[in-house]
């Protein structure tokens, strides 16, 4: 137990130091319960690698007009697990136009076990193996648009496997046509289909020429105009009512896109989007998500607060709605999650108290301050200087607040960062409101009689 | 919804401006959910639903007339119904991997509109969905397929139609399935020579080992290797003479 910690550990370490580095590639792998009786990948390979005189044998066999054919193909199936067996039979002189023509055969089964041959070579972590498959693309693109459904969800990982290996891959794909392609699969019903679909398309964003070559044909105007954010906050909506049902089984693995999504399509700001996205009951799905995955999947809050973020910054609605439906306190319990969590938690607050004093004076009924005083007690600068920037909105619009503020010995944390030199200016501006009267806010006066008092 | 002022710039020494933020894909905000993403596919996650056992069912053959491919699974029985049933071409019986390629087909082999037409303008369309191209003949279509879409020269699904009668190509579909003398230098395959998948296929179980072949000169680069039309195989014959395709 201890060991296999260490290990996961390492790999997260090197995950992680992969991904700055910009070369996070990873392959999925679709492998049958068979005979190991696990039936996950990276589990123990039953057999040693074969010689390279049984390789060929294995090849001979699959060329036989007999019944014979099938089992060694399965045999070449199970042999292919082996990366030194990858790597001989690829070297083997016709080998993979032997194989590709047992994938175009017309006889299911021998097509079906030659696609999973070369699905284990696709998933190669040796580049010369994965590059072996590259004949074989103009018959996984042309057989997506085929009925099949573990025939075709088979061939979408295997291109996703071959998508992310190398540029030279892609250059071959992308002139045959794998946008398109991919498109037929678009239409299909089948959840399985749909997931290998969604692995191609991540995998082909992952390329490090996206941003150039494959993102830019991708029109997010176009999108907008077709109502894609609408259907992207429905969809949350349902993952959201799934989280209720207790059927969240690697469902953050499905959110996260959809965030991301919807963020960054905000993140344009075309015309149009905001309309679609003026659900109050996306509000409540991201706080369903936040307090769900608080404990074990913090990346979830944070990719919420971001949407929140984008949600909040423009657009009056949300902050009202935020408001409304009284989750601000639920807001406050995320500060001490993180250093990313608070700095989130933070801005958003200022989105909202930026417009204006019916909005300030609804978040310091709230009680606001004393989480503000306790993180400023607590943080780094950077924390720290957001707090001041909230302070400051609050005060500016709703004077009241100031008052209370240093009854609630406000002024000892902000003394605390009264000589750092990032934060000093604006606390000692803060400060200077300790010694002056209280001065009624210009909207005040109105503002009370005008504001509703926030729902229970 | 609350009132809201105009919005003012922000009073210095402080800075806030409310802002969308734009994620791109290496920004650090995204790092932890990538990491739990590979995470993931490297199948750490033991917390993913694992694959369901496909239900083995008593043996059962398929209902298609003249088809006697036998099953265990719905599976088997759902790839092979969609591989030679599924998009079959109701004038000459060939099935074909996708809708696409049988309309194709259909098109340039039994419209007879299609040549009349195709000797004014181009009409052979490229074979990649999205792309618009067409051309004057199956030649052009091929060289174009290569040369831009970097398709392979013996692609299978693109043969062009022969002049004369194809009955004995038909049968030419069992060579790939075939026995041959084994060269260890190379492993030559026959190609098949129409745009198709033959439900001749359906034979294999009671085939014996075809050994009237010609042994292929060895082959290094991607050309086709024709099977002269003159060579029939005798074997496997389910149909008899066809008639002739409509000529224009």
């Amino acid at each position: 137990m201890v060991c296999c910690l260490q290990s996961v550990i390492v790999l997260f370490v090197a995950l992680r130091k992969a991904r700055k580095q910009q070369q996070l590639i990873s392959k999925r792998l679709l492998r049958e319960d068979t005979q190991n009786g696990e039936g996950k990948a990276g589990m123990e390979i039953p057999t040693d690698p074969l010689s390279e005189q049984e390789v060929l044998q294995l090849l001979r066999d699959t060329q036989k007009g007999t019944e014979e054919r099938k089992k060694s193909l399965s045999c070449l199936r199970q042999a292919l697990q082996h990366k030194e067996t990858q790597q001989k039979f690829v070297r083997l002189e016709g080998s993979m136009r032997v194989l590709i023509g047992l994938f175009t055969s017309s006889l299911a089964d021998v097509q079906m076990e030659a696609a999973h041959c070369l699905h284990e070579l696709s998933h190669s972590s040796d580049p010369a193996v994965a590059e072996a498959c590259l004949p074989a693309t103009s018959y996984l693109l042309t057989y997506l648009s085929g009925h099949s459904i573990e025939f075709t969800e088979l061939c979408l990982y295997t291109l996703g496997n071959l998508v992310v290996e190398s540029e030279a891959v892609r250059k071959q794909l992308l002139p045959q046509g794998i946008i398109s392609a991919l498109a037929s699969c678009i239409q299909s019903p089948h959840e399985a289909v749909l997931e290998g679909l969604g692995y191609v398309l991540s995998q082909l964003l992952q390329a490090k020429e996206a941003s150039i070559e494959i993102i830019p044909c991708v029109n997010n105007a176009l999108l907008i105009s077709q109502g894609i954010m609408s259907t992207l906050v429905l969809l949350l909506l349902e993952l959201a009512s799934m989280v209720s049902k207790a059927v969240a089984d690697g469902l953050e693995l499905l959110i996260c896109p959809v965030l991301r999504c919807l963020s960054n399509l905000l993140a344009e700001e075309m015309e149009g989007c905001n309309m679609q996205v003026q659900d109050e009951r996306l509000l409540v799905a991201l706080f369903t998500f936040m307090q769900y995955f608080l404990n074990h999947h913090l990346f979830i809050v944070q990719e919420c607060l971001w949407l929140l973020n984008n949600l909040t910054a423009d657009e009056p609605f949300f902050c009202s709605a935020m408001l409304t439906l009284d989750l601000i306190p639920a807001l406050l319990q995320l500060l001490p999650c993180s250093r990313m969590v608070a700095l989130l938690v933070l801005t958003v607050l200022c989105n909202i108290a930026e417009k204006g004093c019916a909005y300030c004076q609804q978040l310091h009924q709230k009680a606001v301050l004393s989480s503000l005083i306790s993180i400023l007690t607590l943080s780094d600068a950077e924390v720290a200087g957001q707090c001041l920037e909230l302070l400051h909105l609050l005060f500016l619009h709703w004077p009241e607040a100031a008052a209370d503020f240093f009854t609630q010995a406000g002024l000892q944390a902000l003394e605390q960062h009264q000589h750092h030199p990032e934060l000093q200016e604006r606390v000692r501006a803060l400060m200077n409101l300790a010694t002056q009267p209280t001065a009624a806010s210009p909207c005040s006066l109105v503002s009370s009689a005008a504001v509703p008092s926030s729902l229970p | 919804l609350l009132p809201v002022p105009a919005r003012a710039p922000p009073q210095a020494p402080f800075r806030f401006s409310p802002r969308r933020l734009r994620c791109p894909r290496e920004h650090e905000l995204l790092e932890d959910g990538d990491i739990h993403r590979h995470l993931y596919l490297q199948d750490i996650l033991v917390s993913v639903t694992q694959v369901t056992e496909k239900p083995k069912v008593s043996e059962f053959s398929c209902h298609i007339a003249g088809c006697c491919q036998v099953f265990d699974t719905l599976e088997g029985y759902e790839h092979h119904y969609n591989t030679l049933h599924r998009n079959v071409c109701s004038f000459c019986k060939r099935s074909f991997p996708s809708g696409h390629l049988l309309d194709i087909h259909i098109l340039e082999w039994h419209d007879s509109l299609f040549q009349i037409m195709a000797e004014k303008q181009s009409m052979y369309q490229c074979l990649v969905q999205g792309c618009v191209e067409k051309f004057k003949s199956s030649k052009d279509r091929k060289d174009h397929l290569v040369t831009v879409h970097l398709y392979p020269s013996d692609f299978r699904f693109d043969r062009p139609k022969k002049a004369k009668s194809s009955t004995k190509h038909s049968k030419s579909p069992l060579l790939q399935n075939a026995s041959m003398p084994v060269d260890i230098k190379t492993f030559e395959q026959p190609q098949v020579d129409s745009m198709e998948i033959s439900p001749v296929e359906n034979m294999e179980n009671a085939s014996q080992p075809l050994s009237s072949l010609i042994s292929l000169p060895p082959e290094k680069h991607l050309n086709r290797s024709r099977i002269p039309s003159t060579i029939c195989f005798g074997q496997g014959a389910a149909r008899g003479f066809k008639s002739m395709r409509k000529k224009i």
